[in-house]
């Protein structure tokens, strides 16, 4: 596997150019008791001050935009991306998948690189391998981290549909390449990209990972989350939801399946083709045995027969365009769909704990000063909720216009180049053939 | 007779008419070119016919395997030599050559001493041949049971060069392709040495899935009427067969034809023979190039199904490419629904994936018209191998002949010398029961001598037979394969016109949507 180009991410949209607007709140807001739990995770790297203090603030770093100074190196980035909006200081590949096989299970692990001139690095290059598993693990400390941002999709575990062997060379190139724009993606989100987590994820040696995955918060800690979760989901729907994010929900429920039918719809195409393509292997030869019992139109029939071939390799570059770019494409947005639609009911969940305990207050006139404490602080935990989401919200949408837009545009050049190709082959037989035609006519020999 | 249309009485002369066909306007016809209009290459086929009554009708001749241009007898455009030179060959051999295989009964079956019409007087130049309808009728079969067939119409005028203005009234009678089937049958038993032009499929075979293999599907009457068109069209264009009394009579005389057919006893004279292909007759000395072209003809036919087996599997997949994109169109429109900045490029791109999804069916349906012209020389081909076979039978009955002669003129031999050289029965006999007396030796031999003479007689005329047969065969093959040539090589060339034109279809459609695109 050869390491795949840095993916020419958009420049629009460059890590932390896009200032949270938003987000006015100056530091020193308070931090959510959810999130102090990571907090606690990143003790081990103490001479590194920025780290240090990154790690003790992560909650507020990863919750507000990087235009709090939380360290002075950190300013100087934070400088550097307003000014330069272009610049992008951290360039990550996915490549070269190996096996590994142990007694007890058989793995792929997949090269990831990283270049970077941050100052929070303290190297400007990294290697590591890594495994689904720890993608895995990745993307559930950022969602655990930022519960209503919008964390990219990472590819299935499983191929349903589809028969592509678990292991097979197709599968693990596509999920390479899943792999790769995930750590992409993240690289140029404005506040993902400074997570801890994810810069130990990106630098981290095998071993210093799974240490530092162990002292992850609790499984109880974590099913506690999830039995909250459902508990207030189950208390029934928000109803002081904003109309912004009923709004969102509308809109997601659509797209989402609208994206579904396109995934479909493009998986069809893609199938069509290579029946098309396989047909037409068979088609172009035929001719050129028939030419073999004529004489006189033997070369129109080979003339024929070659351009057959040339169409026929065509539509395979124009099959191998589809599948490198608008199928993973429009999966990674099906995936999408589904991501915000669990953002936006976390959202709702943040809100529904508010009104819970509002309620609970309105009840209850005793404790009123602590509910009241309380209560402040949910408040706050759910304006910032909102206002991460809607930024969030705004920059995917703009992301997801600039992807689709650039897709379509790419399957149209892909038909146009196909066509134009097909064109050429038939014009020059056909030019050949009435050069043919009119000196036969005009000499007065036959063959 | 199931035969209704146009009743006229069957008037003998190929000018001048009765009444017109009820309902049709004298302007049809006049706006069509003639008879011997030619087909360039560069210039797009020929417009589909128009159906409804009374709407004109282009001249059938716009594609590239329209009979008049195929070969030497119409066509114009092309030198005049190879006509000449295979006209006198023509003309050669029919002198020399006896009468057809077995007897030709008198009446109105042609001498085959005529020589063959050159390319003015052959029929196609002098009249107009159109089968222009086709219509569903219901009738009472020979078994007195309903039955639906289709009856198709065709429709001839005199073609009158001199005076451009003046329309020669148009003659017409329906026909169903049982009768078109008895008129080539004619015509193979009758000139067993042509290469006599093939009808169009009795059944749709080839069909990719969005075609019907039904025979009353309206796709497939509208091509077999064009296929049987094509077929009076060679007919009436080749040297020879144009001649024929019965095929003028089908063109022309609308009752008693099928007796007038049966009535020449043709079925009498066909070999059955002929018709069991596949067994083989020991030929010792067949002329080898019948051989190698009974090889070319197997060749032919192989390689043509194989092609139009495939094409047809390629059809069916193209279909469904195009076709997909259409959903494209519905997508995207509920999608812009949703949409702001998106919306607009996302509505406009579907409507072009619809137009598109859309274009798949004309481009297909001319496609089919290609598969026609190639189904024509698969069929040719079978044309091809009974002219082969028929040589062969001719040489096996020389060969047998020649052999039973010889035999003979060994029994005489040994009678007369009276030595027994063969082992014979009689030998046997008449050692065991004595001698046979002189006088009925003499008598045998009279005999013998008699059947020696006979044979002898047979044999040169058998010779004759074949050696003409042979001539006047190659030289219809030879005139056959010129007009295959380049009818294959138009209709190659008619292909790649096609697929330039699908390709440029398609660039306008992306190019369309990709503006679209960029607009998202």
């Amino acid at each position: 596997m050869e390491a795949e180009d840095r993916t020419p991410e958009p420049t629009l949209f460059p890590a932390g150019g896009e200032r949270l607007e938003p987000l006015e709140d100056a530091p020193g807001t308070a931090r959510t008791p959810l999130l102090t739990a990571s907090a606690e995770v990143l003790e081990f790297d103490d001479d590194e001050d920025d780290l240090e203090v990154f790690s003790k603030d992560t909650s507020l770093a990863n919750s507000f935009s990087p235009s709090m100074p939380i360290s002075p190196s950190s300013m100087i980035n934070q400088y550097k991306f307003e000014d330069e909006p272009e610049l992008k200081d951290l360039f990550i590949t996915v490549d070269d998948p190996e096996s590994h096989i142990t007694a007890i299970e058989t793995f792929i692990t997949y090269r990831v690189v990283t270049k970077t001139s941050r100052g929070e690095f303290d190297s400007c290059e990294y290697e590591v391998r890594r495994r689904y598993q720890d993608f895995l693990w990745l993307k559930s400390k950022l969602e655990e981290a930022h519960p209503t941002l919008i964390i990219p999709p990472l590819p299935e575990k499983f191929v349903m549909k589809g028969m592509v062997e678990r292991f097979s060379d197709e599968f693990i190139e596509t999920r390479r390449k899943a792999l790769h724009k995930f750590l992409n993606r993240i690289a140029d989100h404005p506040t993902l990209t400074f997570n801890e987590d994810f810069k130990i994820f990106l630098t981290a040696q095998a071993w210093e990972l799974s240490s530092h995955k162990k002292q992850g918060p609790g499984l109880l800690s974590r099913m506690g989350q999830t039995v909250r979760a459902v508990a207030s989901s189950v208390r029934g729907g928000v109803k002081n939801r904003p109309e912004m994010f009923t709004e969102m929900n509308d809109y997601m429920e659509t797209f989402s399946h609208k994206i579904n039918v396109l995934d479909k719809i493009a998986h069809r195409i893609y199938k069509e083709e290579r029946e098309y393509f396989n047909e037409m292997k068979e088609y172009g030869p035929i001719h050129t045995l028939w030419s073999a019992s004529e004489e006189d139109i033997a070369d129109s029939l080979k003339g024929v027969a070659s351009c057959i071939d040339k169409c026929c390799k065509a539509t395979e570059k124009r099959m191998a365009g589809l599948s490198e770019n608008l199928l993973p494409i429009i999966h990674e947005y099906v995936l999408y769909s589904e991501i915000l639609m669990g953002v936006l009911k976390r959202r709702d969940q943040i809100q529904s704990e508010l009104d819970s305990k509002v309620d609970a207050l309105a009840n209850k006139k005793a404790d009123k000063d602590l509910f009241s404490e309380e209560i402040g602080k949910l408040e706050d935990k759910v304006e910032c909720a909102n206002n991460a989401l809607k930024a969030d919200w705004d920059r995917w949408k703009q992301n997801m216009q600039y992807d689709m837009r650039s897709a379509f545009t790419n399957v149209a050049d892909n038909n146009l180049r196909y066509y134009e190709e097909c064109l050429a082959t038939w014009e020059s037989f056909l030019a050949s053939q009435t050069v043919d035609h009119h000196g036969e006519e005009d000499s007065e020999d036959r063959p | 007779m199931e035969e209704r249309g146009n009743k006229r009485g069957g008037s003998e002369t190929p000018l001048g008419r009765g009444a017109r066909p009820a309902g049709r306007s004298g302007g049809d016809f006049s706006e069509e070119s003639r008879a011997g209009s030619h087909h360039h290459p560069d210039t797009p086929p020929c417009p589909e016919r128009a159906g409804p009554r009374g709407a004109p009708r282009p001249v059938p001749c716009g594609r590239a395997r329209c009979a008049c241009r195929s070969g030497l007898s119409a066509c114009a455009q092309r030198g005049a030599e190879p006509l000449i030179a295979m006209e006198s060959a023509e003309a050669e051999a029919s002198e020399s050559r006896p009468e057809e295989d077995g007897a030709v009964p008198a009446g109105d079956l042609p001498l085959p001493e005529q020589p063959a019409a050159t390319m003015e007087d052959c029929l196609a130049k002098k009249m107009e041949i159109t089968v222009s309808e086709a219509e569903k009728r219901t009738g009472r079969n020979a078994m007195n049971m309903q039955e639906t067939y289709t009856a198709y119409l065709i429709e001839t005028r005199a073609v009158e060069s001199q005076n451009e203005g003046q329309c020669s009234p148009v003659d017409s009678l329906w026909r169903r392709y049982s009768e078109f089937e008895l008129l080539r049958n004619y015509l193979l038993v009758t000139y067993p040495h042509i290469v006599v032009p093939p009808l169009p499929e009795k059944r749709a075979d080839f069909v990719w899935h969005k075609l019907s293999a039904d025979n009353m599907d309206p796709d497939f009457v509208e091509r077999r009427r064009i296929g049987l068109e094509n077929f009076l069209l060679r007919v009436a264009s080749h040297p020879v067969l144009c001649q024929d009394k019965i095929f003028y009579s089908f063109l022309t005389q609308e009752g008693g034809w099928k007796e007038m057919v049966n009535e020449t006893g043709f079925q009498l004279k066909a070999d059955s023979r002929l018709k069991a292909l596949n067994a083989t007759f020991r030929v010792k000395n067949p002329d080898k190039r019948f051989t190698e072209l009974k090889h070319y003809s197997d060749e032919l036919q192989s390689v043509i199904s194989h092609l139009l087996r495939v094409r047809a599997r390629v059809a069916d997949r193209l279909y469904g490419v195009y076709k997909v994109h259409g959903n494209y169109g519905r997508v995207f429109s509920e999608w812009s629904a949703i949409e702001k900045e998106m919306g607009d490029g996302l509505q406009s791109a579907g409507h072009h994936m619809d137009v598109y999804a859309a274009s798949i069916d004309d481009i297909l349906e001319e496609e089919e018209h290609y598969a026609d012209q190639l189904k024509e020389y698969l069929f040719y081909a079978e044309a091809l191998r009974a002219v082969c076979r028929k040589h062969e039978l001719m040489q096996y009955d020389l060969e047998m002949a020649a052999q039973d002669l010889t035999s003979k003129k060994q029994q005489c031999e040994e009678l007369a010398t009276g030595t027994v050289r063969t082992f014979s029965l009689k030998g046997m006999t008449s050692k065991l029961f004595g001698q046979e007396t002189p006088e009925q030796r003499e008598a045998k031999i009279k005999v013998l001598e008699e059947q020696i003479q006979e044979g002898e007689e047979q044999l040169k005329s058998k010779n004759l037979e074949g050696r003409d047969f042979v001539k006047s065969a190659w030289a219809d093959i030879e005139r056959f394969k010129e007009q295959k040539n380049h009818d294959l090589k138009e209709a190659l060339i008619s292909y790649a016109v096609m697929q330039i034109s699908m390709c440029k279809k398609g660039i306008q459609v992306w190019t369309n949507a990709k503006e679209c695109f960029s607009k998202m």
